[in-house]
Formats: C-alpha cells, sequence, structure tokens
C-alpha cells in the first residue's frame, strides 16, 4: 500500500550558526498508511514536536523530503496551505488558541479558511461539533466561558471541521481527568472508525498509546529507533527504559510474570488481554496457587 | 520564525565578559555611550571601532550574532544615512544630482551618524549578550539603590524589569506557539494589505492575551505563596561583590573615554 504521508531523510536544525544551534531531528524516516492509528511516543524534547510539524508543513525541512499522497510539499511553497487542510493538526493544549467570541465561530475559523461556502461552513461545524459530543446550546457561548474538558474539545471541533485526510493530536488528553481522557480517546477512536481518518497520536503515556494504535514509533534524541506493532516495541523493554520510557503497567507485571517462570504471555498491553491470559492459566490447573 | 529575534538576548558563556560584574558592565556600558557620542573625528571613531572589536573578541559571543542583532534597525540607520547625506551642506559640492547636491560635509556626517548608531547598538547588545536579565536587574537595582533614601521605588522596579524581561522569552515562544497552530487552521500571516494583516493578527492576539493575563495571576499567586512583600527585610542569595577584573575593566573603560577627549582636540 502507498504511504499517505512519509518522510525521507527528514533533517531539521534549529537556529543554525548561532550558540543555539540544536539538531532536533536527525534523518528521519517516517511513513503512515491510510485510515491506521499511528502512535508517536517520546519523552520532552525527544524530537516529536518538531516531527509533526514537518507532516503539515509548519517547519520547513533543513534537509530531506516531506511526502502527502506520494508528492513533496514543498514543491510548491504557495501551496502549502492545502497541505494544512489535509493534514489536521491539534496542538498540545489546543482550548489556548480558542479566539472567537462563539464556540460556533471558531470551529468555523479552519473552514472560512478554505474558502467554502456559508451552507457548507455551517454543516461542518454542526457535524464537528457533534462528533466532539458538544451540544448544540454550547455553540453560541464564549469558548472561555466552557469547562476544561468541553473548551479541549471545541478546540479539535475547529480541525475536524477542515475534514483533514490525517488528523495528528499531540497529546489530546493531557491536563485533563481520567474520565476527560476516556472521553477524548473515545471521540478519536469514533472519528477513525466513521470517518477513516488517518489517525497519529503523539504521547508519552504508553498505556493510553498501547490500548488505541495499530502501530508505534518511538522518538529519541530526533531519532526513530524502533518502530512495529506495540507488541514488537515493548520487547525493547530495557532499552526504552533507558530511554526515559515505560512500557505499559500490564506488559511490565506480565513480562515478570514470565520471567518468574510462569506461561502467561509476554506479550500483553491492555488490560483485557492481561486478563484473559491470566484466566486462560486457570483452565490449565497447574496448580500454581 | 520568531525564534529567531536576538534583540536583547541572552548567550549564555563563560567569558570574561559573562563573568564580570553588572554592575561593571553597566557602568562601562554608559562610559561606552558618553565615549562614543564624544568622538567627532576619524581617530575617536577608529578608537572606539577598535574598542568594540576587543570587547566582541572578549565576549567568544562571535561578530555573527552582534551583527544579526542589527538586522531590525538596519531600516532606521539606512535612512538616517541618507538624510544626513542631503541636507548637510557645508564643504564643497561633490556630485549634483537633479534639485538635490551632495556636500562633502554631508558625506562625512552620514557616515559618522551611520558608524554612531551602528557602534551604539552593536556595544549596548554586547551587555544584554553576555548579562542574563537577573544579572542585569540585579545590577541595576544595585547601581539605584542610593535613591531609595529619596523613596523612589526602585525595588519595585527593578522587579517589574525582570518580570518583564523573564517573560520576553515565554510570550515569543506563546506566539510562536498559537501562531502555528492558528497557521495550522489555514490562518494567513504574510499575504493580504494592511487590513487583512491587522485583521489576521486577531487570531493571535486574543489567545496571546488570555494567557498573558493567566500568567500574571498565577505568578502573581505564587509570589504571594513565597510570602513576597517588596524590598522591606529582602535579602538575596547571589551578593554581587566586585572582583579585580572590574577594577581593570572600569580602569580601561576611563583610560578610553579619557583618550576619546584627548583625541578630540588632535582632529582629523
Amino acid at each position: 500500500m502507498e504511504p499517505i504521508i512519509e518522510t525521507q531523510k527528514l533533517t531539521h536544525i534549529y537556529s543554525v550558526g548561532t550558540p543555539f544551534e540544536h539538531t532536533a531531528l536527525h534523518e528521519v524516516d517516517f511513513c503512515a498508511y491510510p485510515g491506521e492509528i499511528l502512535g508517536l511516543i517520546g519523552h520532552t524534547g525527544s524530537g516529536k514536536s518538531s516531527l509533526i510539524q514537518h507532516l503539515n508543513g509548519l517547519l520547513k525541512p533543513t534537509s530531506g523530503k516531506v511526502l502527502f499522497e506520494g508528492k513533496d510539499i514543498w514543491a510548491d511553497p504557495k501551496q502549502i496551505r492545502e497541505i494544512r487542510f489535509q493534514v489536521g493538526l491539534v496542538f498540545q493544549y489546543p482550548e489556548y488558541q480558542l479566539f472567537e467570541e462563539t464556540v460556533y465561530k471558531d470551529i468555523a475559523f479552519g473552514p472560512r479558511n478554505m474558502k467554502l461556502s456559508d451552507e457548507e461552513v455551517d454543516q461542518r461545524v454542526r457535524a464537528a461539533a457533534d462528533w466532539v459530543d458538544l451540544p448544540e446550546s454550547v455553540l453560541n457561548r464564549s469558548p472561555f466561558e466552557l469547562s476544561g474538558g468541553q473548551k479541549r474539545r471545541a478546540a479539535i471541533a475547529g480541525v475536524l471541521a477542515m475534514r483533514p485526510k490525517v488528523l495528528i493530536l499531540d497529546e489530546p488528553t493531557a491536563g485533563l481527568d481520567p474520565r476527560g481522557r476516556e472521553n477524548i480517546l473515545d471521540t478519536i477512536r469514533r472519528i477513525h472508525r466513521e470517518q477513516g481518518t488517518t489517525i497519529l497520536l503523539v504521547s508519552h503515556s504508553m498505556d493510553e498509546i498501547a490500548r488505541s494504535v495499530d502501530r508505534l514509533y518511538v522518538v529519541n534524541d530526533g531519532m526513530l529507533p524502533y518502530h512495529g506493532t506495540p507488541g514488537e516495541v515493548f520487547a525493547h523493554g530495557t532499552q526504552l527504559r533507558e530511554m526515559g520510557l515505560d512500557i505499559p503497567k500490564v506488559t511490565q507485571v506480565a513480562q515478570q510474570l514470565h520471567r518468574m517462570g510462569i506461561p502467561v504471555d509476554a506479550n500483553v498491553y491492555t488490560m483485557e488481554d492481561a486478563v484473559r491470559s491470566i484466566l486462560a492459566l486457570q483452565g490449565k490447573g497447574d496448580g500454581l496457587c | 520564525m520568531l525564534k529567531d529575534i536576538t534583540l536583547g538576548q541572552y548567550f549564555p558563556g563563560n567569558s570574561v565578559v559573562h563573568r564580570l560584574d553588572p554592575r561593571t558592565k553597566l557602568i562601562l556600558t554608559v562610559v561606552y555611550i558618553v565615549a562614543l557620542f564624544s568622538a567627532c573625528n576619524l581617530l575617536t571613531y577608529a578608537l572606539m571601532i577598535g574598542v568594540l572589536i576587543f570587547c566582541i573578541r572578549c565576549s567568544k559571543v562571535g561578530y555573527r550574532a552582534v551583527f544579526r542583532g542589527m538586522k531590525p534597525v538596519l531600516v532606521v540607520v539606512l535612512i538616517t544615512g541618507v538624510l544626513n547625506l542631503f541636507y548637510n551642506h557645508t564643504g564643497e559640492v561633490l556630485a549634483k544630482i537633479w534639485v538635490f547636491s551632495i556636500y562633502s560635509g554631508g558625506v562625512r556626517m552620514a557616515v559618522m551618524m551611520v558608524l554612531r548608531i551602528m557602534l551604539l547598538i552593536s556595544g549596548t547588545f554586547l551587555l544584554t549578550y553576555t548579562t542574563s536579565p537577573m544579572q542585569l536587574t540585579d545590577g541595576i537595582e544595585q547601581l539605584l539603590g542610593p535613591l531609595k533614601k529619596l523613596h523612589l521605588p526602585i525595588h519595585e522596579l527593578a522587579m517589574m524589569m525582570s518580570i518583564a524581561l523573564r517573560f520576553i522569552p515565554t510570550l515569543i515562544e506563546e506566539t510562536d506557539k498559537i501562531m502555528s497552530a492558528q497557521k495550522a487552521r489555514g490562518a494567513d500571516f504574510e499575504s493580504g494589505n494592511l487590513v487583512a494583516k491587522a485583521k489576521a493578527l486577531v487570531p493571535l492576539l486574543v489567545p496571546l492575551f488570555v494567557s498573558a493575563l493567566r500568567r500574571a495571576d498565577e505568578l502573581a499567586t505564587a509570589m504571594e505563596c513565597r510570602c513576597y512583600i517588596g524590598d522591606y527585610g529582602r535579602t538575596r542569595m547571589n551578593q554581587l561583590v566586585y572582583q579585580r577584573r572590574d577594577g581593570f575593566a572600569l580602569v580601561g573603560g576611563f583610560v578610553v573615554l579619557a583618550a576619546i577627549f584627548v583625541l578630540r582636540r588632535v582632529g582629523i
């Protein structure tokens, strides 16, 4: 399958020629296929934010290429806005970008920039609000009156209303309570299911990522040392820990049990799988307890 | 990108200039400015250029950084140069272009003015390049300390200044972030006429003000939580102490100033 978005030997260096010169990305090869949910994980300062800002053309590569649907996005710099409508990027704490008088107008900002007709904008705004579970009554209120979770969802709706083919979310659950977090993740999974949008989820929480993604990239020090299914990546537990990352808690438990000689599957990374794997032992009845 | 603005930015380092007492550097900057404005002929300007080069060398900041800082004021420099070139009608006529004529005095004046502004800017930039905002305000507070006797709110002024300086990078970063977020939604900050450009700033300025106010509020609370009540009874963790090198630097500075006054009389 053709990747929908791809980077080839992408390198980015900040503040070239000053004492602040800093290589954020070094020859990164990354690709996302249409319709998948992809995870990007790395600790603060690893380069993950720089990477995602290249994917929609907010940053220009120092060297290397970014391809969207096989075409270099910087082939015509004038068309870069088109790429930004196709590759939606939800920043960390997106609620700080809200600015309009009403939630409706704020969500409409993106579609209006796309120069869509009024009916189309109206239809998209209402649909986007519906996807993120914002009730109609909220649309005419000021975004600054909403609760934290509602603000976050309004901001995400602002990007969804552009109907991007690829949706990138940078730490969408940061600073939310467990229920708010679950809500956002549910919304993301539903959008993926119903719209077929390719999703790139950026996080530093392994537990959260492990449950949601098909494939996973690890970012460390401006490079992508590991990628693959969550199982494949978590097999590098020791190295991940050295990078300051952790594997999900259930996987740690399962791996420890495995090391102790208890025949559980060491490659579980969701609570449900762990429960299933442990319950399966009961059937065998080899008198572990 | 906005991050590349170097106006008044601090370049961390460990050179002699970095280690000088901020009070010394402030005094020397004043001396430098006085010397610069007293310079009036070739020799004095040559001396000032030499001093600046020497200081940049010692600071290890690099010429590139110093010149890049000058970029934003280049227009002002050019306008000053051009105006002086045409409006000074002393000396002999060198060239005539349409209704304008260029006099030798004009050329002399233009060169001097341009040099003066450039030396002024790069010299003062060197101060902020090599002194952290914290040190700078500490130095100012100490130097102006005697004015407290007259019940002038020196401490409050210094605190306001250090807070303002402290938040410049934060706000630049914030602006950058909001700008990127709005660009990701198709905002266009570059094209269009003046009205369109001003309008395009609304999505940037509203969130920026909201967050600046929020930050101010949080900072005030955080300061009160740590029992900040102003100057009264406040001691400092890092006391400023003059070192030997400060003595040398100050003597050097005043020698240059004296030399300028002597060379003024020579006049070339």
